[in-house]
């Protein structure tokens, strides 16, 4: 059978089983949007290239499966260079296709041309130029394979307009083999050694805490995680990439570690003897300071990246494994700590003193960003995924509310992209159309990606926005109030420009506004009445508020901050 | 986390004492030599030499050798990082005291006819071949020991409007030593 490139691609597509593509048509990648109207996979034609590929990370992060977004040449490419970054930093599955100027052009400074294989070599797992229509069933294939297995991350495809329109016999790759591939090798074997030397580690810990991190929701690990942690009794931490990839809800669950992790996960790590780092990489924003990090803990690092061995901490033994079979090995030779009720007395102790707490709201307002989202939580059923930008409304997202499950936090954690959140609760919703779909984000970062709400209401995707509006980028009025003597450096936005209501009416969506409480809980209520539209509600919060606990940058996790409301009492 | 330190060995004038000698299989395929060289740039690891080939008369990849600066990065981390370049096919990892290197220099010297006695012996006591010669200048090779090759190059310092080239390195393990992957 003779088809197009362009046609080819598409059917590749259809292969892999792709059920939507995130894009937005431009001259290099025209040919192959000829062929997307015949196809059965869905489109979703977005307003900025940025929207496309944090909607193609929310898809991802909601489903588990690859995230798929399709752009032009030249500005079309760089636009979705900063979700190609935040995936890569996240490790999150994406195919990305963009269109390439004619072959004979490349090189020539045409118009719309730019190096985008060049220019995210460093930040893709990898790129693909495909130099014939031939390659295309080919590139597809071993994108897909490339950017699922192993540690996963984005993979791009470059196709040059002339490739897409040239013809080609259809085949399709039948095997590994046959996706060219002789320097990938993701399967690892188990380390039997390393193993029972971490069995051994486990057997003599007195005060060990499972470092749980974004691996273990990639490697789809929670049954067995929460298996392993019941029979050994071990106290659990998720970092800002694992949250849901344990209940919230278990007694042995301490939170979020980190600079703004809660006092019982951060001291535990700090106290422990033994850190079990579960497909985490020790961030700066979990270590803090380095060499003050868990100074007394020895070190069994899992992950399915050898690179990841070392790198920062050194590792008594690494693991080079996916997590799920790691833990399925640790039981399998009953790997058990000691006697953990002394460890569990400190720990509670420190949990009991020091709870996450946020100042009372005030029946007039302004309202408490903390408050919000623990009301919307409240309102809210089991399973409602909840996406958000970037910066403190992010923190209180990720403390305030309850993860039960997998695959309901979608957010930007290594490259901290705001605008974040918006875009990738579309996608989330995309990928889940069955659940409730929250962006709970903050006033900074809906101004930088709102846009996509005009994307979500003609494309019928009924997203719920909350905007944390306090007038502020706030994290970084934070860090000035704390860092910088209460000096504010182009930090305030205002609150009424633009008008949050106006612009998400303009968008087609329903806008709403809170400005005291018995507002808060109508607007809710509200918002959750309605499931054929987008939600904006324009929440008024307190600028003052503040992310408790923190670390300061640099600082050790041993000089952690609490809230105001708990200093005085010594710790 | 630092390598555990390695005695002197194999240290010349433009190496370190800490260099390692990656011997690196790759794909034949556009942009690989970008990739590696991105990957070291951004991730802050020094390259000492690298010189590439086809390998083993086989189109489909390239060997590339690589003189790293153990100093500027674990060599494990240099390691790991590299072998996650999906054209990267094998990683050799050749410690200085198990490799034979090798590399060539090609050097021009401006001479007169007449003056050419002490550069003559120079090229003789190196080892080093005349390979090209006319009236104002003489060209000579050498293949040799990194370390050979210093010095040839410090032997002709005192000549003015020396063109001098060299190529990097290029190793293997010594027969009975095995490298390590």
């Amino acid at each position: 059978m003779q088809l197009t490139g362009a046609q080819a691609l598409i059917k590749s597509l259809e292969q892999q089983g792709v059920d939507t593509i995130f894009g937005l048509p431009g001259g290099a990648i025209l040919p192959v949007y000829d062929p997307l109207i015949d196809s059965s996979i869905r489109h979703i034609l977005v307003r900025h290239e940025q929207g496309a590929g944090h909607m193609a990370e929310g898809y991802a992060l909601a489903t588990g499966r690859p995230g798929v977004a399709m752009v032009t040449s030249g500005p079309g490419a760089t636009n979705i260079v900063t979700p190609i970054a935040n995936a890569h930093m996240d490790s999150t599955p994406l195919v990305i296709v963009t269109g390439q100027v004619a072959s004979s052009a490349i090189g020539t400074d045409a118009f719309q041309e730019c190096d985008i294989t060049g220019i995210t070599m460093g930040i893709t797992k990898h790129n693909f130029l495909v130099k014939s229509a031939q390659e295309i069933p080919r590139a597809v294939a071993a994108a897909f394979h490339l950017a699922t297995t192993g540690r996963p991350g984005p993979v791009l495809i470059d196709i040059p307009k002339d490739v897409a329109q040239s013809m080609m016999d259809w085949w399709y790759p039948s095997s590994i083999e046959e996706y060219d591939l002789p320097g990938y090798r993701p399967e690892v074997e188990l380390d039997d050694d390393a193993v029972m030397r971490a069995v051994a580690l486990i057997g003599e810990s007195e005060r060990p805490v499972l470092y749980v991190g974004g691996g273990t929701l990639k490697s789809h690990a929670a049954a067995e995680l929460l298996a392993f942690a019941e029979r050994t009794k071990m106290p659990v931490v998720t970092t800002l990439m694992a949250r849901g990839a344990f209940p919230d809800s278990h007694e042995q669950h301490l939170g979020m570690p980190g600079m703004h992790g809660t006092y019982s996960a951060v001291t535990a790590i700090q106290k422990s003897d033994l850190l079990i780092s579960l497909g985490a990489r020790f961030d700066d924003r979990v270590t803090g300071k380095i060499p003050a990090f868990a100074p007394n803990a020895k070190v069994i690092h899992v992950d399915i990246d050898r690179a990841e061995f070392n790198k920062v901490r050194h590792a008594e033994v690494a693991i080079q494994s996916n997590v799920a079979a790691a833990l399925r090995a640790f039981d399998g030779y009953g790997a058990t700590p000691r006697n953990l009720d002394v460890w569990w007395k400190e720990i509670r102790g420190w949990r009991e003193q020091y709870p996450l707490v946020y100042d009372a709201p005030t029946d007039e307002g302004p309202l408490r960003p903390q408050h919000v989202i623990e009301a919307i939580a409240a309102k809210s059923g089991a399973g409602t995924i909840v996406a958000s930008g970037v910066g403190q409304h992010q923190m209180w997202a990720s403390q305030f509310w309850k993860f039960e499950e997998p695959g309901t936090w979608v957010n930007s954690g290594g490259a901290g992209t705001m605008g974040f959140g918006v875009p990738s609760a579309i996608g989330a919703k995309v990928g889940r159309p069955d659940r409730t779909v929250w962006c709970i984000d903050g006033d900074g970062c809906f101004q930088m990606t709102a846009q996509e709400l005009v994307t979500a209401r003609s494309e019928g995707i009924p997203i719920k926005v909350a905007i944390l509006n306090n007038a502020y980028l706030g994290m970084v009025r934070q860090w000035q109030e704390m860092f910088y003597e209460e000096r504010y450096s182009e930090v305030y936005l205002s609150a009424d420009l633009p008008d949050y209501v106006k612009w998400a009416e303009s968008m087609g969506c329903v806008g709403l506004r809170a400005t005291n409480l018995k507002e808060m809980h109508e607007v809710i209520d509200e918002a959750n009445k309605i499931n054929d539209v987008p939600v904006v509600i324009d929440f008024r919060t307190d600028a003052s508020e503040k992310v408790f606990p923190m670390v300061a940058s640099g600082a050790s996790n041993d000089d952690i901050m609490v809230h105001p409301l708990q200093r005085g009492a010594s710790r | 986390m630092t390598a555990t330190p390695e005695p002197f060995l194999g240290a010349t004038d433009h190496t370190p004492v800490r260099h390692h000698i990656l011997s690196v299989l790759v794909e034949n395929k556009a942009g690989v030599l970008a990739r590696i060289a991105g990957l070291f740039a951004r991730r802050g690891f020094n390259i000492y030499s690298l010189a590439v080939a086809p390998a083993e008369s086989n189109a489909r990849f390239s060997r590339v050798t690589i003189v790293v600066d153990a100093e500027s990065a674990p060599l494990e981390q240099i390691v790991g990082q590299l072998d996650k370049l999906v054209n990267v096919v094998a990683i050799t990892d050749i410690s200085p005291k198990d490799a034979l290197e090798r590399e060539l220099l090609l050097a021009t010297i401006k001479t007169d006819v007449d003056n050419r006695t002490s550069l003559l012996d120079i090229i003789a006591n190196a080892g080093a071949a005349i390979v090209d010669v006319d009236a104002k200048s003489v060209t000579v090779m050498l293949a040799a020991t990194p370390g050979g090759c210093d010095e040839l190059e410090r032997a002709l310092e005192s000549y003015d409007g020396v063109e001098l080239h060299r190529t990097g390195r290029v190793a293997l393990p010594r027969l009975g030593k095995l490298a390590s992957a």
